[in-house]
């Protein structure tokens, strides 16, 4: 009897993520998602730019690579161009995401587009080798605030799922975190929803996934996932922020 | 619509468009080309299709980026400060070999400029315009009929080489009411099996992607591209000579400006001066050997141009500098008359630079 699998949806390769990130934990929850709802032949993946730039070569649906923050542009064109049959994920960072792509993700969710949007969050530029970040937390030291971050010349950290929850387009905003097995079941059964949603064709649907990089936050796996929940998760308190249809809002 | 009507430049753009199939339009509003855009508001819900204003000219551009991913007709419009926002998806669309019909209504520049018509976005349009080495198919029409006829053309353009073709047009062409007639034979788009339509669990993944981290690959991709732009340059040249062929004064202008110096020419020649006319209507593939056999004959060649002097780089390419060639130029939205280019016909028989 087979207990364990590799989901249909991720492709049999090697990941290229540092040891102890958890993209590829977010990478196989999307992929689960993505065959128990049995849409993988009718999904289309928008890989950002960041860490994640080669998502498309993990997903085994569609891929398209997007410039640096567009993802939520991209996808509203193929979503636009066949509504009924295309389903559309964009898989994106927090530089991606919340710095360059900012005009782009708010009016992604100010249309109430019809796609699902996975946003990792790990406070720090990962790709480029570890430079702050919208989302890095005060005082957090990285190779462009290496003082720290200094909110008088650097401001605050932007909490996306709290703006993005005061618009009246997005149909479901939730923040969790993959820091340990309880939170990891608890941010499947979000990813999921925000998937359900699209096919439900309820709207744009946006699932914060609070997450860690040990590398260039100079911590061992372990310390950084010890780091989420000391440090990150008070910052960024996990929960439902906007859920029109279930009208349950915890936050 | 096989009658004539009476249309606006940018009208006829998106009316065509309609014709050759696109049923997606993504733009942002910007002077002198917001007509292209509210036609589109009102035909493409009528005809099952998809308007979305979007939140700048970056999203407009990747938008189109995501359609065209799919395999789908689609278009954006802007006019030169939207265009140079829409670089980097230009160049995206570029590297991921993906078609795509992008219209300039040239106003003037740099900076917010002005909202008058010109030609300064040429280098822009014909030297690619964004990061990295790749060209557009650049047309540039000069009636509202050409508009209309380049547009279909374009994406049929497009289509056939998987690569972004761009109307360089200006805000008088834009602008302008002619009779137009849109009776033309639409070809079916050819076969696109890379597009991403889901893999209806049938086939591999399909990948639309511009990246290429081994230098090797990044090279090879590169060269091929380069070999399916040598085939536009040796197909796809267009140009329209007018009493060329005897001509001592060869005038080199496209556009808006190739309407007014034809008639200049047409002027000259009423007063017994041997002037001809060029007008290139592919700016990338340029028309070298157009040029090129003007250059044996002629004795100057005088590039009229609404910038400072950018189409006459090409000219002066093209004919090895085996004759002569100046500028009459005026920008910032300011056109020639016929009289003006005429003076500058008549001083030139008299041997005179300008």
């Amino acid at each position: 009897m087979v207990v364990f699998e590799r989901p249909h949806a991720l492709c049999d390769v090697p990941l290229h993520y540092c040891p102890g990130c958890p993209h590829g934990i977010v990478h196989r929850l999307v992929a689960e998602v993505i065959d128990e709802l049995g849409i993988e032949g009718r999904t289309i993946g928008i890989a950002p730019v960041g860490c994640s730039v080669m998502a498309y070569d993990y997903f085994n649906c569609d891929m398209v690579e997007a410039a640096h923050g567009r993802a939520p542009a991209v996808a509203t064109g193929i979503k636009r161009s066949d509504p009924e049959n295309h389903i559309v994920f964009t898989y994106q960072g927090d530089g991606d995401l919340a710095s360059i792509g900012m005009a782009e993700t708010v009016h992604a969710a100010a249309r109430n587009e019809n796609i699902t949007v996975v946003f990792i969050n790990n406070a720090i530029y990962g790709m480029t080798g570890g430079q702050m970040a919208p989302t890095s937390l005060p005082g957090q030291v990285t190779q462009t605030s290496p003082y720290g971050r200094d909110v008088k010349t650097a401001g605050y950290p932007i909490k996306v799922c709290e703006m993005l929850s005061q618009l009246d387009g997005p149909e479901y905003i939730e923040r969790v975190a993959v820091c340990d097995v309880p939170n990891v079941n608890k941010a499947k059964k979000a990813i999921r929803k925000a998937f359900q949603n699209q096919i439900d064709g309820k709207g744009f649907s946006l699932i914060e996934v609070v997450s860690a990089c040990p590398t260039n936050w100079g911590m061992t796996p372990k310390e950084a996932l010890e780091w989420v929940k000391s440090d990150m998760i008070p910052y960024y308190p996990l929960g439902v922020y906007k859920d029109r249809s279930g009208k349950e809002e915890t936050k | 619509m096989s009658e004539k009507v009476l249309m606006k430049g940018n009208e006829a753009i998106a009316e065509a468009a309609i014709i050759a199939g696109c049923r997606h339009y993504f733009g942002y509003p910007i002077t002198p080309q917001t007509e292209i855009a509210a036609y589109m508001a009102k035909r493409m819900p009528k005809v099952g299709g998809t308007f979305l204003q979007a939140e700048s000219e970056i999203a407009a551009i990747n938008m189109v980026y995501g359609v065209s991913s799919t395999g789908k007709r689609v278009m954006t419009s802007s006019s030169s400060p939207g265009i140079s926002l829409k670089q980097e998806g230009i160049s995206y669309l570029a590297g991921a070999d993906l078609p795509a019909l992008i219209v300039n209504a040239q106003r003037g520049g740099p900076g917010l400029g002005g909202i008058q018509p010109s030609q300064s976005d040429y280098f822009q349009a014909t030297k690619g315009g964004g990061h990295g080495d790749y060209h557009l198919i650049v047309l540039a029409p000069y009636s509202v009929q050409e508009m209309a006829e380049l547009t279909i053309k374009g994406f049929d353009l497009a289509d056939k080489y998987r690569m972004p073709t761009m109307i360089l047009c200006d805000g008088t062409t834009g602008q302008m009411m002619e009779p137009v007639t849109f009776d033309f034979a639409v070809k079916q788009p050819p076969e696109k099996p890379w597009a991403v339509t889901g893999t209806k669990m049938e086939r591999e993944h399909n990948i639309i992607n511009s990246l290429y981290l081994q230098a090797d690959k990044l090279e090879e991709k590169n060269f091929e591209r380069y070999e399916r732009y040598k085939l536009v340059e040796e197909n796809e040249v267009m140009y329209q000579e007018y009493m060329a062929d005897d001509a001592d004064i060869i005038i080199a202008a496209t556009g808006i400006a190739s309407r007014i110096a034809l008639s200049s020419v047409e002027k000259a020649r009423e007063k017994g001066i041997k002037a001809g006319l060029i007008r290139p209507i592919t700016l990338w593939p340029f028309p070298k050997a157009a040029f090129a056999k003007a250059a044996e004959h002629c004795r100057q060649i005088i590039a009229v141009e609404l910038n400072m002097g950018q189409m006459i780089e090409d000219i002066k390419l093209a004919t090895e500098f085996k004759v002569p060639v100046s500028l009459y130029n005026r920008t910032g939205g300011v056109l020639p008359d016929v009289y003006e280019i005429l003076g500058v016909i008549e001083n030139a028989a008299k041997g005179g630079k300008r």
